[in-house]
């Protein structure tokens, strides 16, 4: 093979004198970069939630998230966006690979000289929000190519969520089949296995935009990785920072947090709500005092009433007690828990979860009266003599009406008040065919619960659900929407009540008309009906679901008049304290029916009432 | 004769590389040489131990400029290793694939170095030519030329791109058109056969004493490949050949490398025409919560210049606890070469040097 050839024969490269030479003449002749080319960087700051992943990714930490004070954040988005240095950029494209939202992308444009050092840092924008700098074809010039003079259209290297580097899909939760949820009130979602929980917990990124948005403030990222790492007791302690409600939370919260999961963007939010639960279900009662040290609690010798022992009254009472104040709660119903217990259907919120709770929070030294009624049995000007400070939390017990002709009816109910029936076991005349008026998450338990009992009476469902709002902004969880479909009930969005069609003082249909809009121009509640375009249901029984709302019966006429408003709320501090300083409101009658707000009101509460009472000690 | 000490490099303009050799002379015979390294210490080892598991991809791919690819191979095998991932078999052809191309551009940036060394400038532009040609591709398949920060720990980054392999297969095609020209003018050429032959001679013995790997050790006639001793990737999947020499000459070293460069165009259509469909990244979990289990991995790989290895110890954190390279120039370029120089004529330092694929910054990582 080897073969010494002439000393001649390297002359036969000649021949590439008369070859076009390949090389470029630069700039007259240019290479178009590769498609996945990865130059300067791109953001498109309309996308970007300033979560800073990107920044935490960064191997040479050439990531700076910069506070842009003109971008408005939206809830769950911080007005921060990624600046880069070019001094320390390795164009590896980590960042891309790991931006969440995808806006952050490589560009084809690579050029940049300057003598400055300073102006070899850039906050990435690109043509959508930074016309000034990225030209079309026929103005941008490669003389000129800079930080500042790009290329328009010019997109390398970009997010693929294939190859990106979090998971977008979460883990699926296993959940009972609609067949087995309707004919009992056997717990619909069946918690995650502790593997399932690790898993799910890993694809947490740790940018704490959730928690940002969680009402109560919750140290959701500091849980989540506790929990991933399997210390279940350190996860426990972040959340009883701040929520003494985990069971319940776990279960039921409105999880704020998840819509604002930056994984949310192109895929599933981490499942923030069903962690929580497994930490709370994973932990007995005993583990629980260990691990959280409530065992010795020194008493500061003031006594604190609470009215009402729902997630307010509770959250308010724990942390009382924490701090070291004599805590009394008065509950009107039987058993502690509010709207949780008395609200919240048992396939959704087990018993045992919500009593798991409150036995801990009762096991601190919290009292609980049940089967007293402030205003009834006990005045809140006693309360008021007989101890420190009063806190108020009587959440929304009373149901609206349509006002529909036939709705005083007594075939026609009120959703709060058969739900309330359903927990203290007392008996309801369902029947065959049942209308149910509303469409948020009210209308859908009491649907769900009525269709259960429907299924144990008469082995069938039928119940019809209409909703003013059309399904794109019916205010119930999507969710719920979804699992009352499966489960066999009828829904008519965009429809509205006209009357109840009565015979004989028992009702025997509900006619409807088409609701054309819900909101006015200025975004207020006026619906508009199509008065020619009507529908008629049958049934023997109406259930009304459209809002609840507070009942102030046991502010007696003196206190009401001392009391200062605001418009129809009373006037409060961000504490909750009213105008009268003994007197701290909190709950649903604050901030309307949600948990975790509920919660939070209570824990400031809770702060407020120690910071009165401590600057009335000091006087 | 007066015996006189010399400094060759790092600034003498035969060295390639930020590398020095203390030469004893007597006239222009070498009676001593030492190895001089540091000069390129980056701290890459120690570095890698600051950064998790995710951001040290990135990085490890620059110890060594020349072929970075192969750095990135290792790594991700020692990260698999350790954590027990398993890999699409996809992934595993396309990274053959990768390897093999660029164990190609590596070689001609070799013979680019080595022919410009010895004065050759004509092949040397054209090794730099085509070199540049195989840098296209890999900017095509990864958004970079040189580092190309490719092969990651799960699989590899992106997919080929529609119609790549047959570009791939169109430029070395009309790479290999030149093979009789580089014969022609280089390998045929009677003015490198005079420099070249029984010059910088290593035994058969003394480079597997002194630690030889690659074309030093096939030079002596031994078959020693990494891709045939534990094949990696899906060197098992497809037959080729490992070329050797008997000599262990710089001639014969020179010879294995152009031979292996057109085994491995021959291994690239092979792989190309097996290339099974489907995935080829698997997820590896979070890179902000990614932990590896308490253990160490030693894995190794046939680079352009030899096995190249790495040890890799996890204390079950979240980076590295231990990065420990074993790199085929370290023992090239300080043990065998300060051997093969003794007795050897001055201007053959480079010539023996560049033969055994000395690259500097793979000596100080």
């Amino acid at each position: 093979m080897d073969k010494k050839t002439s000393i001649l024969s390297p002359l036969k490269a000649l021949k590439y004198l008369f070859k076009k030479p390949k090389t470029l003449r630069y700039p007259f002749e240019l290479k178009e970069p590769a498609e996945r080319y990865r130059g300067l960087h791109l953001n498109d700051w309309d996308q970007c939630t300033g979560c800073g992943n990107c920044a935490d990714i960064c191997p040479n930490e050439a990531i700076l998230m910069k506070e842009i004070p003109e971008i408005e954040a939206k809830d769950g988005e911080r007005n921060e966006r990624p600046e880069i240095d070019y001094g320390r950029c390795c164009f590896c494209g980590l960042c891309v690979d790991i931006c969440p939202t995808g806006s952050l992308r490589l560009s084809r444009d690579y050029f940049h000289i300057h003598f400055d050092p300073k102006t070899f840092k850039l906050l990435a924008k690109d043509e959508k929000t930074d016309e000034e700098h990225f030209l079309p074809e026929g103005e941008y010039s490669i003389l000129k190519a800079s930080l500042t003079h790009r290329r328009e259209n010019y997109e390398g290297f970009s997010s693929d969520l294939e190859y990106s580097l979090f998971d977008p899909e979460r883990v699926q939760m296993s959940q009972a089949s609609p067949k087995e949820r309707k004919s009992s009130f056997i717990e619909q979602v069946k918690g995650f296995s502790a593997q399932e929980a690790q898993k799910e917990a890993n694809r947490c990124l740790e940018c704490k935009l959730c928690e940002e948005v969680c009402p109560a403030g919750m140290n959701i990222v500091d849980y989540v990785r506790n929990l991933w790492e399997g210390n279940l007791e350190e996860a426990v302690r972040d959340i009883y920072k701040t929520n003494p409600l985990p069971g319940v939370c776990g279960r039921v919260c409105t999880h704020n947090c998840e819509s604002a999961c930056v994984l949310s963007h192109r895929g599933e939010p981490v499942s923030i709500r069903w962690l929580k639960r497994y930490v709370a279900d994973n932990l007995s009662l005993s583990e629980y005092q260990k691990v959280l040290e409530t065992e010795k609690i020194k008493s500061v010798g003031k006594k604190i009433a609470i009215v009402g022992a729902g997630p307010g009254g509770l959250a308010a009472a724990y942390y009382l007690r924490l701090m070291g104040y004599e805590v009394v709660v008065f509950e009107k119903l039987p058993e502690p828990g509010g709207m949780l217990r008395y609200g919240i259907p048992e396939y959704r919120l087990p018993y045992e979860a919500l009593d798991k709770d409150i036995e801990y929070i009762k096991s601190v030294g919290v009292e609980i009266k049940c089967n007293t009624s402030v205003g009834k049995d006990i005045s809140l000007a006693e309360l008021r003599d007989n101890y420190d400070a009063v806190f108020v939390s009587t959440g929304f017990h009373k149901g609206r009406s349509t006002g529909v002709p036939g709705s005083k009816n007594p075939h026609v109910f009120q959703a709060i008040e058969l739900l309330r029936k359903v927990t203290m076991g007392e008996e309801i005349e369902v029947t065959d065919k049942i209308v149910v008026i509303g469409g948020g998450d009210v209308a859908m338990d009491i649907s769900r619960t009525l269709a259960r009992l429907q299924m144990k009476k008469f082995k069938a469902v039928d119940i019809t659900l209409s909703a003013l709002e059309t399904r794109d902004i019916m205010p119930a969880t999507p969710e719920e929407i979804e699992e009352a479909l499966e489960e066999g009930i009828k829904m008519y969005p965009g429809w509205g009540p006209e009357k109840i069609i009565l015979e004989k003082k028992s009702v025997k249909g509900m006619a409807m008309k088409k609701c054309l809009r819900v909101f006015d121009e200025e975004g207020k509640f006026n619906p508009e009906f199509d008065e020619k375009k009507k529908k008629e249901f049958e049934c023997s029984m109406v259930v009304e679901a459209i809002g609840q709302a507070p009942d102030f019966t046991f502010l007696s006429e003196d206190i009401k008049e001392k009391l200062k408003y605001e418009g129809r709320r009373m006037k409060v501090d961000e504490y909750g304290q009213t105008s009268l300083p003994w007197l701290f409101i909190g709950g649903d009658i604050l901030r309307g029916p949600d948990v975790i707000n509920a919660i939070d009101t209570g824990h400031k509460a809770a702060k407020g009432i120690d910071k009165f009472i401590s600057s009335k000690e000091k006087k | 004769m007066r015996e006189v000490e010399l400094f060759f490099g790092p600034q003498h303009l035969g060295m390639v590389g930020n590398f020095s050799i203390t030469l004893n002379v007597e006239g222009d015979k070498i009676l001593k040489a030492t190895a001089d390294p540091g000069f390129l210490h980056r701290g890459f080892e120690k570095l890698m131990e600051y950064r998790t598991w995710m951001q040290n991809f990135p990085l490890v791919c620059r110890i060594n400029v020349v072929e970075p690819d192969h750095m990135e191979m290792v790594y991700a095998m020692a990260v698999e290793k350790l954590a027990g991932i398993e890999l699409p078999e996809r992934a595993e052809w396309i990274r053959s694939i990768y390897l093999e191309l660029a164990r190609v551009g590596s070689h001609l940036f070799g013979l680019w170095a080595y022919s410009n060394m010895l004065g050759f400038d004509t092949v040397a532009q054209w090794a730099m030519y085509h070199r540049d040609l195989i840098l296209d591709l890999f900017e095509e398949l990864t958004g970079g030329r040189v580092y190309h920060i490719y092969i990651w720990p799960g699989g590899v980054r992106r997919d080929f791109p529609e119609g790549f392999t047959d570009r791939m297969v169109e430029t070395l095609h009309s790479i290999g058109k030149c093979v009789p020209d580089y014969n022609n003018t280089f390998f045929n050429n009677p003015l490198f056969y005079e420099r070249t032959r029984g010059i910088g001679k290593v035994s058969r013995e003394e480079a597997e004493k002194w630690g030889g790997v690659g074309q030093v050790l096939r030079a002596t006639g031994k078959p020693f490949d990494i891709r045939k001793v534990e094949p990696y990737a899906a060197y098992d999947k497809v037959d080729f050949d490992i070329p050797t020499r008997e000599e262990g000459d710089v001639y014969s070293r020179i010879m294995v490398i152009r031979d292996e460069m057109i085994e491995s165009v021959h291994l690239i259509f092979k792989l190309i025409e097996g290339l099974p469909k489907g995935e080829v990244y698997n997820k590896v979990p979070n890179p902000f919560k990614w932990k590896i289990g308490e253990g160490e991995s030693y894995v190794r790989v046939e680079s352009s210049r030899g096995e190249l290895g790495l040890y890799l110890v996890s204390d079950g954190g979240d980076k590295p606890y231990r990065v420990h390279f074993r790199t085929p120039s370290y023992s090239h370029g300080l043990t065998i070469l300060e051997k093969a120089l003794e007795g050897a004529n001055i201007s053959d330092v480079g010539n023996i040097m560049i033969s055994m694929y000395v690259v500097a910054p793979e000596i100080d990582r």
